[in-house]
């Protein structure tokens, strides 16, 4: 081999760029994320299956539906009827956005934009509700940007 | 029939991997047994062919200038386009590497009447450098499924990205110009005739490939959805070597089918010029032969020569046979040495 100096360490460099992925996670345990399922409720608005594949696309429909069309009413596949708001609907069940959203968000690292504008249960000493008084420059400052 | 070919062949790789998990269930064959190989294949395979680039000589510096080289002080020299020191050479090659600099030359030919004209063409380097640049951030972005806790660089990448709010997931400015630039880098090589001439099977295959890795991942990402959690899940399991092929849509398997392939053909085809630019002697060298003196080829050999004396001995007989005049001189160095 001609150049040994210079090929081999671009190898080794090469190398270890395409297997990034093996040796960064080498050790470290992969954990489960476990979303907190409501107890007192046992289905969602769709099936599980749907829900896990699909709630990103459901939710931005029903944003569509609510703040375009001034439709709040869905009916699922099953021809039940529900509200459609996350704050009043998905929340009632799903009260901890820690335990539940955020569970599976963090893990694949997901960035849903919805509480720039929804305040989620139990953060509501916010800007939004009627204690104002509270209100610390901060908190109103974390005012929600575009809302698309 | 190169473009028919390589379109026959992705297609029945679509093909194979839906009728081997939709219907057969062969979830750990394409998911873990293929890309497990695939990926060996890559990682062995372009190392064995780096070690055989290593093992050619290169005896002499070829090195293609386009600029004035080295000479008297008085005049011009153009360090990049003629780089003399071993530091130019790796100025040029960084703009090479990064900023595909060669390309940015790409000339047309034209017949204008009579005339042959030549004129600047920057698309094909547009569209390259769109193409690369969004391959890199893609696959740098894919990292978000090989790490937990995924690195803040790597999310900040991912929301620039996805900067404009488009749809919900939110679409990747990166999806968009990448099938925009292969879609230009396919049709270039149809609408010009002399270029549909050169281009084979082994042009368009890695072009359909990343095609359909790009659209299948599109489609996965916006239409036929797949459960993400259970998809890093299962990438996780892969880098921790123990992975649990997830149950999603086919359009999952069809994804890393292509992953698989592309990195598969990898070493045996021209998408070796990710490490081969760093290797091409045209580009690597300083172009300084006419100051320094370089190592000849390591086969050269010193030839052996015969002298006049050793020829004079081994003709000797015909010569005085012939009448013909015998150097003394030939002896009388024998003379004195003896």
């Amino acid at each position: 081999m001609h150049d040994a100096g210079k090929i081999i360490p671009g190898m080794i460099a090469f190398v270890l760029f395409v297997t990034i992925p093996f040796w960064a996670n080498f050790g470290k345990a992969a954990p489960e994320p476990k979303p907190e399922l409501p107890k007192e409720y046992k289905k969602c608005v769709e099936s599980k299956d749907f829900m896990r594949r699909e709630h990103m696309k459901l939710l931005r429909k029903w944003r569509f539906d609510v703040v375009r069309n001034n439709m709040r009413v869905y009916i699922n596949s099953e021809g039940q009827t529900f509200d459609m708001s996350l704050q009043n609907e998905c929340m009632r069940c799903h009260t901890q956005k820690k335990k539940f959203c955020d569970v599976c968000h963090d893990y694949v690292a997901a960035h849903p934009y919805c509480w720039n504008c929804h305040i989620p249960p139990e953060e509501k000493k916010g800007w939004a509700t009627k204690e104002t008084e509270n209100l610390t420059e901060e908190v109103s400052s974390k005012q929600p940007a575009s809302h698309h | 029939m190169g473009v028919v070919f390589s379109f026959l062949v992705v297609m029945a790789l679509v093909l194979v991997v839906y009728l081997g998990v939709g219907v057969a269930g062969l979830r750990g064959l394409f998911g873990v047994v293929i890309p497990y190989a695939a990926f060996l294949t890559f990682l062995v395979g372009m190392v064995y062919r780096l070690i055989g680039w290593a093992k050619v000589p290169v005896p002499f510096r070829i090195v293609t200038t386009c600029g004035q080289q080295k000479s008297l002080r008085w005049v011009k020299r153009s360090r990049l386009e003629s780089p003399y020191t071993n530091f130019e050479v790796v100025l040029r090659m960084l703009l090479e590497v990064f900023a595909f600099r060669s390309l940015f030359r790409n000339l047309k030919a034209e017949l204008k009447g009579p005339n042959l004209i030549y004129g600047s063409y920057k698309w094909l380097w547009l569209g390259a450098i769109a193409f690369h640049y969004c391959f890199l951030t893609i696959l740098i972005r894919h990292f978000r499924f090989f790490s937990y806790p995924v690195p803040k660089v790597i999310q900040l990448i991912d929301q620039i990205d996805s900067f404009f709010h488009i749809g919900l997931p939110h679409l990747y400015m990166t999806d968009a110009v990448i099938l925009a630039a292969l879609t230009f880098l396919f049709v270039r090589r149809l609408a010009d005739p002399r270029l549909r001439y050169i281009s084979l099977a082994s042009d368009y295959l890695p072009l359909f490939f990343i095609y359909g890795l790009v659209i299948s991942g599109i489609l996965m990402r916006h239409f036929f959805k797949v459960d993400v959690v259970q998809v890093k899940q299962f990438t996780m399991g892969l880098v921790h070597f123990h992975p649990v092929p997830p149950k999603v849509g086919v359009i999952f398997y069809i994804h890393i089918g292509f992953l698989s392939a592309l990195m598969a053909y990898f070493p045996f085809s021209k998408l070796v010029h990710m490490l081969g630019v760093f290797l091409s002697p045209t580009r690597n060298l300083a172009n300084n032969s006419r100051a320094v003196r370089h190592k000849p080829a390591p086969w050269w050999k010193k030839p052996k020569f015969k002298t006049y004396c050793e020829w004079q001995e081994m003709f000797k007989e015909a010569l005085e046979q012939a009448g013909l005049p015998l150097d003394e001189d030939c002896y009388k160095d024998k003379g004195k040495k003896q």
